[in-house]
């Protein structure tokens, strides 16, 4: 009772990275405060992984229901509902990810219970709850307190923990699914694959990314050339996407693709978590940004503070050179 | 279809040089370029292209001072036909939990069959005051919401975004919140004639009182989450500044290329 529990997230019978980091956080804030550490996993014949999760933490609370074959924010709130009433949590761990945007604001908000959102850290005082959370696009730095309550809850942002070996022996804790009649007002139906595009970006040696920065698609052919001058292939941030400036297939980040080239340059880009999720496993990370400030430069090795319109083609011409 | 969309009018800071104001709790504001949130245009575009499709109205609801009539008025000459701002020196401090709050008792007397909001706002990023909301008025969500299939009998079918670009296709029933994912429609252009024209129209106001909520239910008395104070974030080995003329610059990026790059 009034463990710090982290909630399993699982798709299509694989754990997801955010699971491994949840529990890391969860078990150095275990070994700080002495409450003890519980996985919770739901889902339909998942027995196997809960056995690969037992290492991981000193309980894995299961439940299993062939309702629970999909993930779906209106069946998992109902079921966590109980068990949170029956486990009494101090604190619960959700992903920020597709999954934990759609189910933690509602159970949290059923269970009146605070909720720090896409936070980078979690300290624990004395039973008092703070939060590192980012705001500005990632230019800020927020604490958060929550206020004291029965039970916490707050939403971890991918890839904010660096993962380490551990091992706390666990055992499996079997709980009955409290699922009776059929939940009919939200359905799940299907997955939808990304269409396969024209171009791989996963396989380039150098790529060379343009954000929202370069501002008019004109100015794509500019980038484009830079790209071609040296053997490079173009990919982009989000929003030139959505513009549709160039197609989804050239996406980088958490909701496109994870790259790792041995050179990427990323033009006019800020760096939100969701692009830096997706390229910061490159070799050397070279950025352009007229913003001194922009989180971008926090992950690149290298960097260069100006417009953007003007580096770029003075670069494509020295790379010409040296490269002809 | 009644269709309410939540919109908020927020400082762009991609481009800006931020500075911590004096209280140490949040930003200096005065030089910002404010606008309408990003994930909130598109919301307003589904809303409108939504209404074309099967007919009914959009009310544009916003939470803050009189600048967010400019918001609103946007959103307006985009094409929705009710505007309602909601304001009062009580709201200062409301965490997501409480702008949702605030938002439900709003919308509590409407009649409606969708609410769309942004996934999020580009200043806080919360994700969190939609489905709040869904779940204070006691109806189905979805959040990250990136294609509305249509509409029908009561229900809805709509693609939610997951992550690496797969989707997942869902059957809602209606009422429900959607919250609206970037890229999902292009969001027309506003001219500042389309403005122009709707310049005059009624921007009805709300205050705590008209929401029928107390003081203590708002702001940071309202809320489960209060800010203690930010500061930038820690830099880490943060990156080698190349410096010099254009030429020198290049020329280092030339270097590192050929150490670094592989290229031939
Ligand atoms: C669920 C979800 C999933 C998402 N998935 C992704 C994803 O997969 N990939 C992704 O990229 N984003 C994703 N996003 C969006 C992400 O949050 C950011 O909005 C986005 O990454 C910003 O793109 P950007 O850096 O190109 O634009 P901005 O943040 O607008 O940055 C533009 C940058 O260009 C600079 N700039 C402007 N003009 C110039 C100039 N002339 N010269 C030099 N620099 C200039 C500015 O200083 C600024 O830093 C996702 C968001 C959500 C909510």
């Amino acid at each position: 009772m009034a463990d710090i529990l982290v909630l399993v997230e699982h798709r299509r019978g694989e754990i997801r990275d955010i699971t491994f980091e949840m529990l890391m956080k969860g078990k150095t804030l275990s070994e700080k405060t002495g409450k003890p550490l519980t996985a919770l996993l739901l889902g339909n014949d998942v027995g196997e992984m809960a056995e690969g999760l037992k290492d991981l933490a000193n309980r894995v609370v299961l439940i299993e229901d062939p309702k629970l074959e999909n993930f779906n924010s209106e069946i998992y709130q109902r079921v966590l509902g109980n068990v949170i009433e029956q486990e009494k949590p101090f604190l619960l761990f959700i992903g920020h990810t597709a999954f934990g945007m759609d189910l933690a604001p509602t159970l949290a908000t059923q269970m009146k219970a605070p909720l720090a959102t896409d936070c980078t850290d979690v300290m624990v005082d004395d039973d008092q709850i703070r939060a590192i959370r980012q705001t500005y696009g990632g230019k800020l730095n927020v604490e958060v307190r929550l206020k004291p309550a029965p039970c916490s809850m707050v939403t971890v942002r991918p890839a904010s923990v660096s993962v380490e070996d551990y091992s706390l022996a666990g055992e499996i804790t079997r709980v009955t699914s409290p699922l009776t009649e059929e939940i009919a007002s939200k359905r799940f139906l299907e997955y939808v694959e990304a269409a396969a595009g024209e171009v791989d970006i996963t396989q380039a040696n150098i790529l060379v990314s343009v954000g929202r920065g370069i501002k008019d698609p004109e100015n794509i052919p500019m980038v484009q050339e830079l790209a071609k001058s040296l053997g490079a292939t173009l990919s982009c941030s989000r929003p030139v996407v959505d513009k549709k400036w160039l197609p989804k297939d050239r996406q980088v980040g958490t909701s496109g693709k994870t790259v790792k080239p041995t050179v990427y340059i990323a033009i006019g880009i800020s760096g939100a978590f969701q692009h830096i999720a997706g390229m910061k496993g490159s070799g050397t990370i070279i950025a352009i940004n007229r913003d001194p400030k922009a989180p971008i430069f926090n992950v690149a090795h290298y960097g260069i503070v100006g417009d953007l319109l003007k580096i770029v083609p003075a670069l494509k011409g020295k790379i010409s050179e040296a490269f002809a | 279809m009644e269709i309410i969309v939540c919109i908020k009018r927020v400082p762009e800071t991609a481009d800006a040089d931020i500075v911590i104001d004096r209280t140490g709790r949040d930003i200096e504001k005065g030089g910002l370029v404010f606008d309408i949130n990003e994930w909130d245009n598109y919301a307003v575009e589904e809303a409108i292209l939504l209404k074309e499709k099967y007919g009914g109205s959009v009310t544009v609801i916003s939470m803050g001072p009189e600048e967010v009539n400019e918001t609103l008025r946007r959103a307006l000459a985009m094409g929705a036909d009710q505007a309602i701002r909601l304001t009062d020196p009580a709201f200062e401090g409301s965490d997501g939990y409480t702008i949702a709050r605030v938002l439900s008792q709003a919308i509590k007397p409407l009649s409606y069959d969708l609410i769309l909001t942004g996934v999020q706002t580009e200043d806080d990023g919360y994700g969190q005051v939609g489905p709040t909301l869904a779940e204070i008025l006691g109806i189905r969500h979805a959040a990250v919401v990136n294609q509305i299939e249509g509409i029908e009998s009561g229900r809805t079918r709509v693609h939610r975004e997951l992550e690496g670009g797969l989707e997942e296709i869902l059957d809602l029933e209606l009422p429900a919140v959607l919250t609206i994912q970037t890229g999902i429609n292009e969001p027309r252009y506003v001219s500042i004639m389309g403005i122009r024209k709707v310049a005059k129209k009624e921007i009805k106001v709300l205050g705590l009182r008209e929401l029928a909520m107390k003081p203590e239910e708002a702001g940071e008395p309202g809320s489960l989450t209060v800010v203690e104070m930010v500061s930038f974030p820690p830099v880490g080995e943060g990156a080698q500044i190349l410096e010099g003329t254009m030429d020198e610059i290049s020329d280092k990026v030339v270097t590192i290329l050929k150490e670094k790059g592989g290229v031939a």
